[in-house]
Order: C-alpha cells, then sequence, then structure tokens
C-alpha cells in the first residue's frame, strides 16, 4: 500500500494513502485538543458532526480531521 | 458571483439512498450532481475501509455512479433556498441550482451523555467503527462496544477484522427482549443469513445483553469502565477504547431549512414524505434515514422510487412500492426490540457535560423548557456541532427540542458567508 509523510505539531509521520487526518493523528502523543474549559478531547462521531476532531491543517483552521485524507506534506496543528 | 452550476437532479447524500437514487436519474439522461461531505462516496454504511476497501455491492454503486453522475464528494451544504444550493468544497463555494432534489441525508448516531463520555477514547460505536475503517489504530487495542441495537454487531465485527481485542458487547435492551427478536428473524431470510453471519463472525465475544455502560474512568483518557447490570450490579473492566452508541437518529437540518414538513420519530425527527418519497415542498423528494431510521434496503428502494417520480416516470417505481413497505416492516420490528429501557435517559450525573462544545454540565439546564432560553444563558448548543449532539440529548432525556436551524448549516468560511449575503436572499435575523 502506498505510505504518504505527513507532519503533526511538527513530528513526521508515514501512514497508509487514504488514511484520515484523525486516525493519522492517534499515532501521535501529542494533543490530544482542549475543550473551552481546558478538558482533553478526541475524535467522537467519527463522521462529521461534532466537530470534536478539529484540528488547524495547512494553516486553515477548524478542519474536521475526520473528513480529512491525509496528503503528502500536509503540516497539521491538533491544538490550535 | 459566485459560480453557479445547474442540475436536472440534485441529489444530497452518496449512500445507498443517494446513490441508488443518483444512478436511476442518469438513466433517463439528466444532468445529475451527486453531494457529500465525505471524501469518498459510500455514506456510513458503505464506507470505504482503507485496509479492505468496501463492500461489493457499495463498489458496484459507486462506479456506476461515477460513470453517469456528477460526484461532489468532500462538498458540504451551507445554505439552501428554493431551487439553488450552495456548497462549500476545499477552499471554494458554488452554488448548485436544480429543478428536482433528493434528500439522503442519512442519520447521525444517537449519543447519550454518561459521567466520563467526554473522555478520549470514549466515541460512537458507529463512530469507532468508521474511525477504525479510516485507519485508525485499534490493533491490539481493548475495546468494548456499548449501547444497542445491531449497530453494535457490525461495529465489533469491523473491530474484530482490524485486530481490536474485543472485551464485549453491551446490549441494554433485554436478553429477553433480543431473543423474542432472533427468533422471529426467520420471516426475514435475508437478514437472518446477515445476522448469523455477524455471529460468527464475532464467535467468543462476551454478550452483556440487559446492561449498561454507565461510567468511563481515566484521567487524560479512558482507563476503565464501570458496567451495570439489569440488578443494577456493577463491575469494571479495564479498556483502552469504548464504543457507545444507542442507535441512531435521521439528519433533517436541510429538509428543514428547505420547509420540509417533519414529523415526530421517537424523541426526534424525520421528514414526512408521502408513498413516492415527495416532501411536502414540491420538487423536493427525501428517501432512506431522513424519513426515519429503515436501513440500507429501504433506503436503496426509495432512492430508486424518488429517481423514476422526479424523472416523471412514476409508474415505475410501482412495484417497489410493497418491497420498500417491507423493508419499513422489519426497521420497524428492530426499533421495538431494541427500544430504549428508562435507565439509558438517566446516566447523566449534574456535572455530566451535556453540551460538549461549550462545555455546558446537566445541571447547568435545569429549570429550562425551550433551546433558546437555554442557549441565552449557559451557551448550550452553540458550540460547532451548532447542537447536533446536546440537542439529540436533550430531547432524548426528555428536556426540550433542539431549536428551530438557520444557515448556515455547518460552520462555513467568511468568504461563503459573505458571498452569500449577496447573491441569495439574506438569511435575515432569527430567534
Amino acid at each position: 500500500m502506498n505510505r504518504v509523510t505527513l507532519r503533526i505539531d511538527g513530528t513526521p509521520l508515514q501512514v497508509d494513502a487514504g488514511t484520515s487526518v484523525a486516525a493519522a493523528v492517534a499515532y501521535v502523543r501529542s494533543g490530544p485538543r482542549r475543550s473551552c474549559s481546558g478538558q482533553p478531547r478526541a475524535p467522537f462521531c467519527g463522521m462529521g458532526v461534532c466537530f470534536e476532531c478539529r484540528v488547524r491543517i495547512d494553516g486553515v483552521a477548524q478542519q474536521r480531521a475526520c473528513l480529512a485524507v491525509v496528503r503528502e506534506g500536509m503540516e497539521v496543528v491538533t491544538d490550535a | 458571483m459566485l459560480e453557479r452550476r445547474h442540475y436536472e437532479v440534485l441529489v444530497v447524500g452518496a449512500g445507498p439512498g443517494g446513490l441508488a437514487a443518483a444512478c436511476i436519474a442518469a438513466t433517463y439522461g439528466k444532468r445529475v450532481g451527486l453531494v457529500d461531505m465525505q471524501p469518498l462516496p459510500g455514506g456510513q454504511v458503505w464506507r470505504h475501509d482503507v485496509a479492505y476497501g468496501a463492500p461489493r455491492a457499495a463498489r458496484r454503486a459507486i462506479a456506476r455512479a461515477a460513470a453517469g453522475v456528477e460526484l461532489l464528494t468532500g462538498a458540504q451544504v451551507v445554505d439552501a433556498e428554493r431551487g439553488t444550493l450552495r456548497l462549500e468544497r476545499g477552499g471554494d463555494a458554488f452554488d448548485a441550482g436544480h429543478d428536482a432534489l433528493i434528500l439522503a441525508t442519512g442519520a447521525r448516531e444517537l449519543l447519550l451523555p454518561f459521567p466520563g463520555w467526554t473522555l478520549p477514547g470514549v466515541s460512537g460505536a458507529g463512530g469507532l467503527q468508521a474511525l477504525a475503517k479510516q485507519g485508525l489504530p485499534v490493533a491490539g487495542k481493548r475495546v468494548l462496544v456499548a449501547g444497542s441495537g445491531p449497530l453494535l454487531l457490525a461495529a465489533a465485527a469491523t473491530l474484530r477484522k482490524h485486530g481490536a481485542q474485543l472485551l464485549g458487547i453491551v446490549e441494554q435492551a433485554p436478553r429477553a427482549q433480543v431473543m423474542r427478536f432472533a427468533r422471529g428473524l426467520w420471516r426475514w431470510p435475508a437478514r437472518a443469513a446477515q445476522a448469523l453471519q455477524l455471529q460468527a463472525q464475532l464467535a467468543g465475544v462476551p454478550r452483556f445483553d440487559g446492561h449498561c455502560v454507565v461510567a468511563a474512568h481515566g484521567r487524560d483518557a479512558l482507563e476503565g469502565v464501570e458496567l451495570e447490570d439489569a440488578d443494577g450490579l456493577r463491575r469494571r473492566i479495564d479498556c483502552d477504547l469504548l464504543g457507545v452508541g444507542f442507535g441512531l437518529l435521521p439528519n433533517v437540518e436541510l429538509a428543514a431549512l428547505l420547509g420540509c414538513a417533519l414529523e415526530p420519530h421517537g424523541a426526534h425527527q424525520r421528514v414526512r414524505v408521502d408513498a413516492w418519497q415527495r416532501s411536502s415542498v414540491d420538487g423536493v423528494y427525501a428517501v432512506g434515514e431522513a424519513c426515519g431510521i429503515g436501513g440500507l434496503r429501504s433506503a436503496w428502494l426509495e432512492g430508486v422510487i424518488a429517481a423514476h417520480v422526479a424523472c416523471g416516470q412514476p409508474q415505475r417505481a410501482q412495484a417497489l412500492l410493497r418491497r420498500r413497505d417491507r423493508a419499513r416492516r422489519f426497521a420497524a420490528a428492530l426499533a421495538q426490540a431494541f427500544a430504549l429501557q428508562p435507565r439509558v435517559r438517566r446516566l447523566a450525573e449534574p456535572d455530566t457535560l451535556i453540551c460538549r462544545c461549550e462545555d455546558v454540565p446537566l445541571a447547568a439546564l435545569d429549570g429550562y423548557t425551550d433551546a433558546r432560553a437555554a442557549k441565552l444563558a449557559t451557551r448550550c448548543g452553540m458550540g460547532a456541532c451548532q447542537g447536533r449532539i446536546c440537542g439529540a440529548v436533550l430531547a432524548e432525556l426528555g428536556r426540550f427540542p433542539r431549536g428551530g436551524g438557520r444557515p448556515p448549516l455547518f460552520p462555513a468560511r467568511l468568504a461563503t458567508l459573505a458571498a452569500l449575503s449577496e447573491s441569495f436572499e439574506s438569511p435575515g435575523v432569527q430567534p
């Protein structure tokens, strides 16, 4: 299977092509996102409804990681 | 001005119902657009699996659609008015005009609150299945699947295939009720075969019927759960992941924005349609889960019916109506067998968060009887999910129904909103 290299919070990571950003984030120790009162949160609904998985992708904030597929060279920031 | 495209038939939702509708409409030589916010077609039940691909029926339908239909995946509907949807795709926005609109917007999971449900490691049951298919590493993880309904079995089977160590399937419905339903399955041979196949895939997985996960524990992530049996006896099970969902509820936000009449569906709502899948708005059809949870088969049949009717050939749909009704009857029997026990609505403690976006606990919502008042005072429902999660929770808990929706249907970019006020009628200020 093809592999794709991206960076999550600055850490390079290689995953299978087609993997979602939400799934890729689970491979790294950084994050998770903090809620408005500072609680740790992780992907919850898996289908683009709950927005718990939101991350910054290539400079664009508030992207649902479960709807985004990894791309070569992608820069993901988990708690921005 | 935004780019404007026009489709003779526009379908929203690329699950089985939407794919069926789009494929049939294309056979009439129509220009057909098929919109979905997911990156690939298939919807939830036919979601592509990074490791295993999609089921054969899904691959066939998707290949057929790809040949005759304009696939607009990764596109989010942010606003709608008569004859036009505004879509955001990648960094762009455009308007999709249409003569006929077929809503196949599907369902989402009913996710109910309990102490610890916001911990990383806790997700929906279908949610965890979707994440595993997206490539979430679950191999070797200790996983518990809980909640209610046959989706738990499908989710568990997927997780096992991906190498998870399944500690159990926790079904809230009493064992006797589940068994009675299973004994009646002979009347639905295709369903019985499917159930047997799932049983085989799940051989050896402990079953906790009549049980409920009442709490999840952990500091920064899930470490274990508290399981309660029908007699109230509790035990702790250590685990890494918990997928918990209590069934499905229709996605009706777009239909509501278009002015389609809704009707009650348990504590939630569904789009009201006639036998030909016509909504109360001329030229707008609804199929599948949006019209009430019915499953894959009824969604597919309804997609075919709606497309024939939308293309002016209702007589070609006639023969399918009875099959559709039969599929719907199975769904009704299923809903009855897995009806929620009152205790699953009482799991949240006063300090359990209800609105996960704005971190509003249950106690803060005491005394409110409508969504608007609660929102103004507590910010409940004002976060990024726009009340999709907490609104369903509060309706299910018998507090108050979710407040009326307004555009944008999903959080949108400023540029999209600016263009919206330019060419659309102003959405105005609504309560």
